[in-house]
């Protein structure tokens, strides 16, 4: 990955085929993503709430992002970003691999969005700053996280909004993520490290280092009845914003 | 795909009553529809043309009003205000009444009268497009929209397909969607009535060893003329003599049924039939393809409640997808499908049980099976969780509540 800007413009016409077939596999709601698909509704809920607490826009419109600029930082397929875009927001996606890249700009064409793909490491690209930016489930794969931390309040407008969700680093999730869900097959196998999981006090810390405050975290936690859900359980998985001012009050 | 300058959120194949509802519900809440129906809009409400009239439960009403179809429709409501369950007229009958006197059981409507309300208010909603006389001849779901292609060449796109065509729906079929289904060899036959005496805003369900004969209190006619709805169950060997029936013989095989409940029947509309049976589907979604009314499930077993059925699988189908909208996911999402399937799935299921366990009980001849069945009435009566059940699903306010069906 030389110069991962250039990634996309190398893409030859047979790749193009396989990035295609590699996007259908990761869209597929019941394929190897099917646990990232039901994550999807869950964290968007949270994050439709922090938009129109953020902004002051309406709980019912279709477009609250509209005029806004959204960087997803390690944006997979495009699960995140094509919502984004949905609701009116000019959106940049950015991941690792390329292949991921490609197959989400495979799809968004065929869902006829309009979404910048950007292949390679955040800290190499000069894109300016975004409204929100966004990281779910990244910052547990990140060996340095103090630094990626740096690099997202770096892309982040002065009274822009970043919101991040990951793993907590507890008993219960070196249990049930790591060893029963990768077990059986819920989670694709060496997905998680759970020695690299981050608590929200370490989170905190991290994103105060760089001037930001912290939301209260919120859990989102799994019942046989309910599946994935926002909940005060923040013991398997939680979501956080951050800001630079404090949040306004509920 | 060709042309997409006019993909809508919505294709609703099938515009009955609960495709059109659907479509006015989600033009409430900004989605854009197709709605394709066969039929001739004109044939559809002509006079005569579908004798059926349907109770709209409480929760149904909030959904009209909700969507603002009640000022329409609120002139020509018949409240029912009981529910007199009987077998064969003996003594020990069995009444539904609300706990508070000024609540209904629902109201009743002729199908016409719906129809007709539905049809203005979409002709009024520039969201709706609609397609009448309309055959589809291809239907198409894939991984980013659906479409189909009509008998005249046209081609119509959206986000999600729904199969509204009625219990025969060619939509489900095509998407290989299986149903449990056992014919009860037994048929309603469906016709209006007018009767000297007043019905006193009574709902009646009449067992007979046959099935349910069931009276249903229509509005009176602009000249004071007494009205019923009746749905009456026979058996499918008798079904064609008594379709075929003179007015004359029709009026006494009635009278012999009803007795003088509401005085002597004075006239009998148009009669239609109505096969019965055990009908369920195990899903009721596919790859962006959501089933609703009699398309996903069978009948109910109180007369003239499948409407009802339908229209909660309207309120719910609406709200995941407003759900969807607000989230920036599509109509044609999969978890919002997979969202609707396990809020409808059950309470469709519950329905059909019921229909299926009436029918039994209901169902079998003879003086002893007639003693069970008054006994079984009689548990319905000190039961109050069975009777609450039957109240519930009467007002149609059972089960988790979408939000459109909420006042
Ligand atoms: C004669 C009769 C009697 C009934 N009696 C009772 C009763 O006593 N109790 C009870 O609970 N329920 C009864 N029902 C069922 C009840 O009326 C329905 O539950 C209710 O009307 C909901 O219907 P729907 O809109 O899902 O389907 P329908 O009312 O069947 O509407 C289907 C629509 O789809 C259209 N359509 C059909 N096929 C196609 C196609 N291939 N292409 C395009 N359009 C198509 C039709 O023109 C129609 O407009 C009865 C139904 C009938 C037909």
């Amino acid at each position: 990955m030389a110069d991962a800007r250039k990634a996309k413009l190398t893409i030859r016409e047979d790749e193009a085929a396989h990035f295609g077939a590699l996007a259908a596999e990761w869209w597929d709601p019941a394929g190897s993503s099917a646990m990232l698909h039901r994550l999807n509704p869950v964290r968007l809920a949270f994050l439709r709430e922090a938009i129109d607490l953020h902004w002051g826009t309406s709980i019912e419109g279709r477009r609250p992002l509209a005029g806004k600029l959204s960087l997803d930082v390690g944006c997979g397929a495009g699960l995140l970003c094509e919502p984004l875009a949905r609701m009116g927001a000019e959106v940049t996606g950015i991941d690792a691999a390329p292949e991921n890249t490609a197959a989400a700009a495979a799809h968004a064409e065929g869902a006829k969005l309009d979404i910048r793909y950007m292949a390679g490491e955040l800290a190499e690209q000069d894109i300016g700053t975004f409204d929100l930016v966004t990281a779910m489930e990244v910052i547990e794969h990140v060996a340095d996280k103090p630094a990626f931390v740096a690099q997202l309040v770096r892309h982040l407008a002065e009274d822009g909004l970043l919101v991040l969700s990951t793993p907590n680093r507890t008993a219960q999730s070196r249990l049930l993520l790591v060893g029963a869900a990768e077990a059986v097959g819920a989670i694709p196998r060496g997905t998680h490290h759970w020695s690299d999981f981050v608590t929200p006090e370490e989170l905190a810390d991290l994103l105060g280092a760089e001037g930001l405050k912290m939301s209260e975290p919120r859990g989102i936690a799994f019942s046989p009845f309910k599946g994935l859900h926002l909940s005060d359980d923040t013991s398997l998985n939680y979501i956080v914003t951050a800001r630079r001012t404090a949040p306004p009050s509920t | 795909m060709s042309d997409t300058s006019d993909r809508r959120d919505l294709l609703i194949l099938g515009g009955g009553l609960v495709g059109m509802t659907l479509a006015l519900a989600a033009a409430k809440k900004g989605m854009t529809s197709h709605v394709v129906d066969r039929a001739d809009p004109a044939d559809l409400t002509a006079e005569g043309f579908d004798g059926r009239a349907s109770a709209i439960s409480t929760a149904s009403w909030n959904l009209f009003t909700n969507i603002g179809l009640a000022q329409r429709l609120e002139a020509d409501a018949s409240p029912i205000s009981k529910i007199a369950v009987s077998d064969q007229l003996k003594p020990g009958q069995l009444d539904f009444v609300p706990d508070d006197p000024a609540d209904t059981l629902g109201r009743m409507f002729a199908n016409r009268t719906l129809r007709l309300a539905l049809f203005e208010a979409a002709k009024d909603e520039p969201l709706i497009h609609w397609h009448a006389r309309a055959g589809v001849i291809e239907r198409r779901r894939g991984e980013h929209g659906v479409s189909v292609r009509l008998a005249d060449g046209k081609e119509l796109e959206a986000s999600l397909m729904i199969g509204a065509e009625g219990r025969g729906s060619p939509t489900r079929e095509d998407a290989g969607i299986a149903m449990a289904n056992w014919q009860y060899d037994h048929r309603a036959i469906i016709a209006g009535l007018t009767h000297e005496k007043p019905h006193g805003q009574v709902a009646w369900e009449i067992f007979y060893p046959a099935g349910p004969f069931a009276l249903l209190p229509l509005k009176d006619d602009a000249d004071g003329t007494h009205r019923s709805a009746l749905v009456w169950t026979v058996a499918e060997r008798d079904a064609a003599g008594v379709l075929k029936l003179g007015d004359r013989a029709f009026t006494a095989e009635v009278e012999k049924r009803m007795g003088r409940l509401f005085g002597a029947i004075t006239g009998v509309g148009p009669r239609s039939s109505y096969p019965l049976g055990f009908h369920h589907t195990a899903t009721i979604t596919a790859e962006r393809l959501a089933l609703v009314g009699d398309a996903a499930h069978g009948i109910h077993p109180i007369a003239g409640q499948g409407l009802n059925l339908g229209l909660r699988d309207v309120g719910a189908l609406v709200q995941v997808l407003d759900d969807n909208l607000r989230l920036g996911l599509e109509p044609g999402e999969a978890q919002g499908l997979a969202r609707y399937e396990r809020w409808r799935g059950l309470d469709a299921f519950m329905v059909a049980l019921a229909t299926d366990g009436l029918t039994r009980l209901f169902g079998v001849p003879g003086e002893t099976a007639s003693a069970v069945r008054r006994f079984g009435m009689a548990g319905v009566q000190r039961l109050p969780v069975l009777k609450d059940w039957f109240m519930d699903e009467a007002r149609g306010v059972s089960g988790d509540m979408p939000d459109l069906l909420v006042a």
